[in-house]
């Protein structure tokens, strides 16, 4: 898995990417009770805001990590938002995305990495 | 957390695991391990503890020694018939503005010679002086500061004190009495902030620590915090003070005019009397142009404190603004509290606007949880 410095987690799929909110994420934020995703076939660039989770603390914006297009979304989350706190790094993902530019994960950090960024 | 003060149960709720984060002047647990999704549901369905030692305990004694002086005196104050307050009866007030504002809200309780106040955490020092600027020459007034202030609520609150203080099933929704635990004098009120039967006491805070204990002990009983005080008291229809009221929002649009008695209204025995009457009766007879009203969003995203109100999808200047918003666990849907056009009523859609977008809402009726009180 590679993780953003917002705290998403990128999983390869062949193709595709899968992109979720870490644990240490969901527990900052407390219950999750609102996901609105973004569409399916949507072109997002790099920190574009496309994903807003609202806890019952405050709201958030999840951010593109890379290029690419939105190719599925977890339709699950939005009846279930629970399961952003349950199990976010498996069932939670929020949306599949094809990279302009798969090189470019390299970039992103690893395990080991992320979890030296949140102490 | 520099300059900030901590209330007596503040190691207790470091030993808990509770998330101190700084609230009026205060460092306060907005949340423990549980969470606030839980500690929310666990009230509605056993009973929660809440340290509330923040807020200010205000005695009020009449020189005289006569407690309807006193009554007399605080009426000066509030838009509430104080001097119909019975003995062992607590009721909630206003103290209210020359421009007919809201300053702060309080309990004031009569306890036979004297009337007890609790006021809020924020507005206790400017309350006490003002208390002291217009009442001094003829009250002793005096802050309590060696006592802690608990709220045990829910279900199953009455059956858990009752096992530390048998004689409080005794009590109704609003009464007040001295209780021993002990050697432990309590002062108990049968209240609170959350919907929830359940009871307000205050400590002596040598036995804050024990009492607070022997209550968490309690299979029923958890700790609860801020993030869940705040969902609980929104749920239950009730106002947060600078948020859904203040200087700026009179009791009329703050839809608190059931706190305005008959006696101080228009043609009652004390009628006006209070800073601010002018306007507050003149809206009482009229009507305000705006009211504070509940909402409830028809999707699940919640409309928060800030957001804009709109009549219609599109164009338009905003009608209102949302006081306090959130998710409420146990309706399980967003709720709000707007200041919208008092000819608006009930069951009309609005639109809020979140992230750019105009999501609609009713205008629905409060409690959004229905209220559990022993009457």
């Amino acid at each position: 898995m590679k993780y953003t410095e917002d705290h998403e987690w990128l999983r390869v799929e062949g193709d595709v990417v899968v992109v979720g909110i870490t644990a240490h994420a969901s527990e900052q934020l407390g219950d999750v009770v609102f996901v609105e995703l973004p569409e399916a076939g949507t072109n997002v660039s790099k920190d574009d805001e496309i994903c807003v989770i609202e806890s019952v603390k405050a709201a958030s914006d999840i951010r593109a990590p890379l290029d690419g297009e939105i190719v599925e979304v977890n339709d699950a989350l939005a009846d279930n938002p629970g399961m952003v706190n349950e199990d976010p790094t498996g069932k939670a993902w929020f949306f599949k995305m094809k990279l302009a530019d798969k090189s470019a994960l390299d970039g992103l950090m690893d395990e080991a990495a992320y979890n030296e960024m949140i102490g | 957390m520099a300059d900030l003060k901590r209330t007596v149960l503040y190691d207790l709720h470091i030993e808990l695991g509770g998330k101190m984060v700084p609230f009026a002047g205060y460092e306060m647990p907005v949340q423990y391990p549980m969470g606030v999704m839980k500690e929310h549901l666990h009230t509605r369905t056993a009973a929660g503890l809440f340290d509330v030692s923040h807020m200010g305990q205000i005695l009020m004694t009449a020189k005289s020694g006569s407690v309807e002086d006193a009554a007399l005196a605080l009426e000066r104050l509030v838009p509430v018939d104080i001097l119909g307050l019975k003995e062992g009866r607590q009721r909630y007030a206003l103290f209210t503005n020359d421009e007919g504002g809201i300053l702060d809200d309080l309990m004031v309780a009569n306890r036979g010679d004297h009337l007890f106040l609790v006021v809020n955490a924020a507005c206790k020092d400017q309350d006490f002086a003002h208390l002291k600027a217009h009442l001094g020459d003829e009250c002793d007034l005096g802050m309590i500061t060696d006592r802690a202030l608990l709220a045990l609520q829910g279900p199953a609150a009455e059956a858990a004190l009752a096992r530390l203080v048998p004689d409080v099933v005794d009590l109704k929704f609003m009464d007040v009495a001295i209780r021993q635990w002990d050697t432990a004098e309590l002062w108990i009120s049968r209240s609170g902030y959350t919907g929830e039967d359940g009871f307000e006491i205050s400590v002596p805070e040598k036995f804050a620590v024990s009492f607070t204990r022997a209550l968490l002990a309690m299979e029923e009983v958890a700790p609860i915090g801020l993030g869940a005080r705040d969902s609980l008291r929104l749920e239950a229809g009730m106002c947060l003070y600078g948020h859904d009221i203040d200087t700026t929002t009179s009791p009329v649009e703050g839809n608190v005019t059931w706190a305005i008695q008959k006696a101080r209204r228009a043609g009652g025995a004390r009628e006006g009397g209070f800073p601010g009457a002018a306007r507050i009766l003149k809206e009482l007879a009229e009507g305000p142009s705006r009211r504070r009203v509940g909402l409830r969003p028809e999707g699940r995203a919640p409309m928060r404190e800030g957001t804009e109100v709109f009549a219609g999808t599109e164009g338009g200047a905003a009608i209102g603004t949302i006081t306090s918003g959130g998710f409420g666990p146990s309706i399980e849907a967003p709720m709000a509290m707007a200041y919208l056009p008092a000819d608006l009523s009930e069951g009309a859609t609005v639109y809020g606007e979140v992230r750019g977008k105009r999501l609609p809402a009713v205008i629905a009726p409060m409690p959004f949880q229905p209220n559990q009180y022993k009457r």
